[in-house]
């Protein structure tokens, strides 16, 4: 045999499927009528996004004086919701990207669904901006637009705009990368499909696609190209988000920790989103066999990972707070654990810090029920992270007659609302008409961590494998 | 597509197994058969080294429209910036690349990745209107399938259909484009 897995390595697709079975199995739901929990969870969706789009329209109409923000704390919830969807984003490329540098194969069963939440998340968090703006119609105000057009170019020094640079390049890179990888599937769907009407759509999307051996060669070398560049790009997302808080000169802000300490903290919450959507898909589709326990832990120890280096940085914040002397920032750190917003802080630091080290036990990390808790809570504790990081640092001036404090509205909290109700309904529509596994990149892995190899057929007995040593360079 | 070319008489065998074609691939060949293509539901690494096709130069082409993404970020920042409008921001250099560093990698990143994208759809003949070239609707599925033009090679339909056979084809089709 030539690419056998160690029997020490547990199999990463179970119940001995074949390719037919993978087809049979990822296809089922793209072909069926939407079942009723689909057709219930969509109904609600869209009754939340059109309860949040009314919502956000009468938050332009009426202005942002709706929101709870007065002159001393001017970014609250806004560039918290912003912040914290655009770190809930970063790990469907992390994991279609970095793990694909790294050959970790596990990734190949949660990496569609994972690049569709980022792609629905970057959605959500440029919404916000949109939002923050006051005048949407005016975002175009934003790009580099020739002088004769306004009255100045933007600023190419401010991180705002290098954020407006970074968040597009990242949504459209990410959206042509997932893309890409949903084409061979796509033809699947098309050559399986009995309609005329399925067979004509998902033959547009599937642009031809034949699977010819030149196509694939290409593109391999394509997605691995992508990659490669995908990779400093998820990390550049965030890193250009911290700058806009650590290019300022506001106590709690003005530290050179923010780059990786946000990049830690987006990963950190982006893979307790995977983590919660694919525990509920691979019960509804029933592909508990290519979404494995195995699956599952190996997420839970991303999370554990970043989530400590999250509770590190919290550490050294204080830590360089007190040590470098500044009075202001020693004022920011003590006022976030002990001034009237001490409650967000702690939830902050229970739910980030505390709670996530339960996946140091092996029993919790392997629990579904644990796990889709802990998820729920490290995203919780990720938002008022961005809360405390925003609204903290900003109510206490410099000057104390300006010190003010933050109550959210009703239009606050409608307008977050508003980003779940689209989220989920993009989300929703994607797992009913695209394959939510990757099957092209799942029928690859079959042979080497399948639990059981399929029978091998004319010419090549029985587990025994035509030696062929480029194969299995790749493999190993 | 350019798929198409010789009297469009195809033979096409059919496998059930990655590395039997594979295999076959190597076989057929030195019977001495020319193969089309083969269409797989998905990658088989060492395929197109077996087949011959040259290696991809995706990557110079990956490479150029990067260059040029940089290129077009230090124009566009340097234009604006230093000579057209200059600012004093913070005390940065209009005229330093340093300050600049985000909007030229994301530039290069996104120039650079659609670029190669486009080219590899273009030179892979896809796009959304392409009828695609099937020689058998299940090898997007789970069937391997070599696609031999009798049109192009001087060995009778029956050897060949013998050859492939012996190579470990589950079945031979004839298709007619």
């Amino acid at each position: 045999m030539s690419h056998v897995t160690s029997a020490v390595r547990t199999p990463l697709v179970t119940g001995g499927k074949t390719y037919a079975d993978v087809t049979e199995d990822i296809s089922r739901q793209v072909e069926g009528a939407p079942t009723r929990e689909w057709t219930i969870a969509f109904t609600i969706s869209v009754v939340v996004l059109l309860y949040g789009t009314a919502c956000v329209f009468w938050t332009w109409w009426e202005g942002l004086g709706v929101w709870g923000l007065n002159k001393t704390v001017g970014w609250a919830w806004d560039i918290t919701n912003f912040v914290w969807w655009v770190g809930i984003g970063h790990a469907g490329t992390l994991i279609s990207a970095i793990l694909l540098l790294f050959r970790q194969k596990w990734r190949t069963a949660v990496n569609r669904a994972a690049e569709a939440m980022t792609i629905f998340a970057v959605l959500c968090a440029a919404s916000f901006i949109l939002m923050h703006m006051g005048r949407p119609w005016l975002a175009y105000w934003a790009l580099p637009l020739p002088n004769t057009f306004g009255s100045l170019w933007v600023n190419f020094k401010s991180p705002l705009v290098w954020d407006v640079f970074a968040i597009s390049t990242y949504f459209t890179v990410s959206l042509v990368f997932w893309y890409m990888g949903l084409l061979p599937d796509l033809a699947t769907i098309r050559d399986r499909a009995r309609s005329k009407v399925s067979r004509y759509i998902y033959g547009a999307f599937s642009l031809g696609w034949n699977g010819s051996a030149k196509t694939w060669a290409r593109y391999e070398y394509m997605s691995l190209i992508l990659a490669g560049l995908s990779t400093p790009l998820v990390l550049s997302v965030h890193t250009i988000v911290s700058m806009d808080f650590a290019t300022s000169v506001i106590p709690g802000w003005h530290t050179t920790i923010f780059p990786p300490y946000f990049v830690a903290g987006a990963i950190f919450s982006g893979f307790a989103m995977v983590q919660n959507l694919v525990l509920i898909i691979r019960v509804v589709f029933k592909l508990e066999d290519y979404i494995t326990i195995e699956h599952i832990e190996s997420m839970n120890k991303v999370i554990t990972l970043t989530g400590s280096i999250v509770g590190v940085a919290y550490l050294t914040e204080f830590f360089i707070a007190w040590y470098s002397g500044v009075e202001f920032e020693s004022y920011a750190f003590i006022n976030r654990a002990t001034g009237p917003y001490w409650w967000a802080y702690w939830a902050m630091m229970t739910c980030n810090v505390i709670t996530p080290q339960l996946f140091w036990s092996r029993a919790i990390r392997r629990s579904i029920v644990w796990t889709f808790v802990l998820s729920v809570i490290v995203n919780i504790g990720m938002w008022f992270e961005r809360f405390v990081i925003i609204v903290t640092s900003l109510h206490r001036d410099y000057l104390p007659s300006s010190w003010a404090m933050f109550h959210p509205t009703l239009f606050d909290i409608s307008d977050y609302i508003f980003s779940f109700g689209f989220f989920f309904t993009l989300f929703l529509l994607f797992s009913k008409f695209l394959p939510v596994v990757n099957m092209a990149e799942v029928k690859t892995v079959i042979k080497s961590s399948s639990e059981r190899l399929p029978v091998s057929v004319s010419g090549v007995a029985k587990g025994e494998r035509v030696a062929n040593p480029t194969f299995n360079k790749n493999i190993e | 597509m350019s798929d198409v070319n010789g009297s469009g008489k195809f033979l096409v065998g059919i496998y059930d197994d990655d590395d039997v074609v594979l295999k076959a691939v190597k076989d057929v060949k030195n019977a001495g058969v020319r193969i089309h293509e083969v269409y797989t539901p998905f990658p088989i690494h060492g395929l197109d080294v077996a087949l011959g096709h040259p290696r991809t130069r995706l990557g110079i082409a990956a490479f150029l429209f990067g260059l040029s993404g940089t290129l077009t970020a230090l124009a566009l920042t340097f234009y604006t910036e230093g000579y057209d409008w200059p600012m004093v921001v913070g005390g940065k250099d209009s005229y330093s690349p340093v300050v600049y560093v985000p909007v030229i990698f994301e530039l290069t990143v996104l120039f650079c990745a659609l670029g190669m994208v486009g080219t590899f759809l273009v030179s892979n003949g896809l796009g959304p209107t392409v009828k695609p070239l099937m020689y058998d609707l299940r090898t997007t599925d789970n069937k391997f399938a070599m696609a031999i033009d009798l049109g192009k090679n001087n060995i009778g339909e029956s050897t060949i259909e013998q050859i492939l056979k012996k190579s470990g084809a589950a079945e031979v089709n004839v298709k007619q484009f």
